[in-house]
């Protein structure tokens, strides 16, 4: 029999009266212990058993008090796709070590799963991993990974058996990204700042107890992490004007000088399919909370960017004469992604990321068709062949 | 009290039974048939789920003869109209008409016969009315109401006119004529009514008959929005269906990934489309005070995703959805009139800026 609402914010309340905030990751260590970090985790490893919805009931009553959070959006990849993936395919032992650190923060997490020529086509990686008794070797190249200047351990996927199609031969990793032969260069990109990196790993020794799943099985484990990246976004309630167009609506209230009725009509445009896609968000979750989830989580995400890219792109020329200038273009190495701390100009260049991480939106629009649609997939050359005679 | 934008296992029934009566009434042969013949409505449809189904008397409570339930299972009736492009008066009748009696208050005995199927009724404004331009062109002394309104959706069927003329709104069941137009909408149809020396009953005066009117038309806007998605949901699924059966260069041209784009595109504007329909439903329902906002939403989004809803399924069908014989231009015809009924997107987006203080 699972939780109630009300034995949740008792709970919580007690938490609170156990608890100061004078030591923020005390604080978070104890918030874990009591089951009250994810409730629809098991107990023991931060969670209750308890139905996913009422999380919201948590954070609310948390929120009020003005507790201190775990700022998912530095360690959003701990979060969104370690946690999912180590909770389903790991061992006791794995799942007892590294929950804990990643929820509190204390351990930040990265993603090694893109690499120079397996970007939307992940199943392509060519990282080699060879077994040598209790370890396995891993070489080769991954890219854009964010936050590997930070983390301290990442989900890691390789090619083990390079003879059969290439679905079937990767094996899934936790890495110590403080092993020896794991190198992490920045990567600056279009902002002028280094959120990603390159990660070159140099025969790197990873024991076989590190390994997610079972061998050969890499793709099934990696479809886990991909899943829950997906329904990551779009996952918390926000109010109207609560997203990007809540800082053009601001502006166009401050500064009646910067206004023409062209740029009304687009402000309104925009204005209008964000509070559509809020609303889909709201309706996505009151889905999910009746246990009956829709398609529509795939499309929160593919919606959020179009509308980041173009609200970006029209709070600039808002700005006019001011939107020529950009405020910083050192090259630093953020431990998060700060889409308000900054001006226009980078939310504008940030955001074309939106539509590129975490799946194209020409990749999202593919699911859609296929998995939501029910349409008939492109004719594949790539499936049958081994993955060593794969044209490259 | 939080919207509720989900369908509820009653709705859902109520869906399963409604689209049962549809599905035998709205063969596109026999709705082209009917659009080129003297009789363009379906009365006999009409009946069955005014009556039989108690559809008229959703949004009329109990006691004034009705069911009781509320405009979110109004909203639902009115997605499996749009499906269908059903040929009945319901947007006229039991959508504007009764709103208008509901929000001024009457216990006027028409409201009953509404509720219970046995008469219908128009309300008697242009049908491109939105919320925020209410304007009467019918003269009133001593009750006599004379005058001329062009484009009344659904008079040609309607026993009784509800008017706004001069500062009241009446209630008039002889002393007008009404002229068929040629719609651009066949399923639809509007009318010019003429009123000379009809003698009206008032049902509210002054502030208060600007106020029902405004807040029946707000309702119209809000619950159009369903038929709109319903609309746009019946374009895609068809569209979906015919391109995964339709072999070109061989192989399905629902294989194809330029079609394949376009569609999910389109998928993801009726996600939204659907959120924001359910909440201005939702809010209605419950006399939410965000509904102006709700209402000027859903139209905003939903009547051009239904006009592109359409307007795709008749370029992906091609040929065959160029011709007289298949249903798509009954949809894209519906589509295109119902964008410019209750006030265009763009109104709907010029009101929204003074709603949410977005000035120009
Ligand atoms: C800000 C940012 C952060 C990132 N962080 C990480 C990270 O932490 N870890 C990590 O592993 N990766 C990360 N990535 C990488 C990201 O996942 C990849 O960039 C992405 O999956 C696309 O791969 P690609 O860049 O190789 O593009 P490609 O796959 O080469 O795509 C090139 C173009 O072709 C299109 N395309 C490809 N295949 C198809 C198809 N079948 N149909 C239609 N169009 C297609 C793409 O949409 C794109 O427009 C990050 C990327 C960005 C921008």
């Amino acid at each position: 029999m699972s939780l109630t609402a009300d034995e949740l914010r008792e709970r919580t309340r007690k938490l609170l009266a156990e608890h100061d905030f004078s030591d923020r990751l005390a604080f978070l260590r104890a918030r874990f212990d009591a089951g009250l970090a994810w409730v629809h985790f098991p107990e023991g490893l931060g969670g209750l058993d308890a139905p996913r919805a009422l999380q919201s009931v948590v954070d609310a009553e948390l929120a009020e008090a003005g507790a201190p959070d775990n700022d998912p959006r530095r360690i959003g990849i701990g979060l969104g796709m370690a946690a999912p993936t180590i909770l389903r395919f790991g061992t006791d032992e794995q799942r007892k070590r590294y929950l804990r650190p990643l929820w509190t923060g204390e351990e930040v997490w990265c993603q090694l799963f893109s690499e120079p020529g397996a970007g939307s086509d992940l199943a392509a990686l060519g990282t080699r991993a060879v077994r040598d008794g209790d370890n396995w070797v891993v070489t080769g190249q991954k890219v854009w990974t964010s936050s590997a200047h930070t983390a301290r351990f990442a989900i890691l996927v390789t090619r083990s058996n390079p003879d059969v199609p290439k679905h079937q031969g990767m094996t899934y990793f936790i890495c110590d990204m403080h092993a020896p032969g794991v190198e992490v260069r920045p990567l600056r990109q279009i902002t002028g700042e280094a959120e990603f990196n390159e990660v070159f790993l140099t025969e790197v020794r990873i024991p076989d107890a590190n390994r997610l799943g079972e061998v050969g099985d890499g793709w099934r484990v990696a479809q886990t992490t991909l899943m829950n990246e997906r329904v990551a976004i779009g996952g918390h309630a926000i109010p109207r004007e609560g997203g990007m167009i809540g800082i053009a609506a601001k502006l166009w209230r401050e500064r009646p000088e910067l206004r023409t009725p062209e740029l009304h009509d687009r402000l309104l445009r925009l204005w209008v399919r964000s509070e559509g896609v809020r609303l889909a968000g709201t309706r996505l979750r009151q889905q999910l909370a009746a246990g009956s989830p829709g398609p529509e989580g795939s499309a929160m995400k593919l919606a959020f960017s179009t509308l980041n890219q173009e609200i970006s792109g029209l709070e600039l020329e808002m700005l006019g004469e001011e939107g020529l200038r950009y405020d910083d273009w050192t090259m630093r190495r953020p431990d998060k992604v700060d889409f308000t701390g900054r001006e226009a100009g980078y939310r504008y260049l940030r955001a074309k990321g939106n539509s590129i991480e975490g799946g194209t939106s020409e990749i999202l629009r593919n699911i859609i068709s296929e998995r939501v649609l029910g349409l008939p997939s492109e004719p594949r050359v790539d499936k049958d062949v081994a993955w060593k005679d794969l044209p490259r | 009290m939080t919207a509720d934008l989900l369908y509820s296992d009653v709705e859902e029934d109520l869906r399963a039974s409604v689209r049962s009566l549809l599905a035998d009434h709205c063969e596109p042969a026999a709705l082209l048939k009917r659009a080129e013949s003297t009789e363009p409505y379906d009365l006999k449809l009409w009946r069955s789920l005014a009556a039989d189904l108690g559809a008229a008397g959703l949004q009329v409570a109990e006691d004034r003869g009705g069911q009781g339930a509320s405009a979110r299972e109004i909203a639902l009736v009115m997605e499996e109209l749009g499906r269908s492009v059903a040929p009945v008066p319901f947007l006229g009748s039991t959508v504007l008409a009764t709103n208008a009696l509901l929000a001024s208050g009457t216990d006027h005995e028409l409201l009953g016969k509404l509720a219970s199927g046995a008469a219908t009724a128009a309300l008697a404004v242009p049908l491109s009315t939105g919320p925020d331009r209410v304007k009467s062109t019918v003269d009133v002394s001593d009750g006599v109401l004379t005058g001329r309104v062009g484009t009344v959706a659904d008079a040609s069927v309607a026993d009784f006119l509800v008017v706004p003329a001069g500062d009241g709104l009446y209630i008039v069941d002889t002393g007008f004529t009404v002229s068929e137009l040629v719609s651009l909408d066949l399923t639809r149809r509007v009318a010019d009514v003429t009123l000379s020396g009809a003698r009206g009953t008032a049902i509210a005066t002054g502030a208060a008959a600007a106020e029902a009117l405004t807040a029946a038309l707000t309702a119209g806007a809000a619950l159009l929005a369903s038929e709109q998605l319903g609309l746009a949901d019946w374009c895609l699924e068809e569209t979906v269906r015919y391109l995964k059966g339709r072999y070109q260069f061989g192989r399905p041209v629902g294989s194809f990934q330029a079609l394949k784009h376009r569609l999910a595109d389109l998928w993801l504007e009726l996600v939204s489309a659907r959120a924001a329909a359910r909440y201005a439903a939702d809010c209605l329902a419950r006399r939410d005070p965000d509904l102006p906002v709700a209402a000027a939403v859903a139209q905003a989004l939903c009547s051009e995703v239904a006009v592109h809803a359409a307007e795709e399924c008749v370029q992906l069908h091609a040929g065959i959805g160029m011709t007289w014989e298949h249903p798509a231009h009954l949809y894209l015809k519906r589509a295109k009139a119902n964008q410019i009924a209750l006030g265009t997107a763009g109104r709907h987006r010029a009101a929204l800026a003074t709603l949410v203080d977005l000035p120009s």
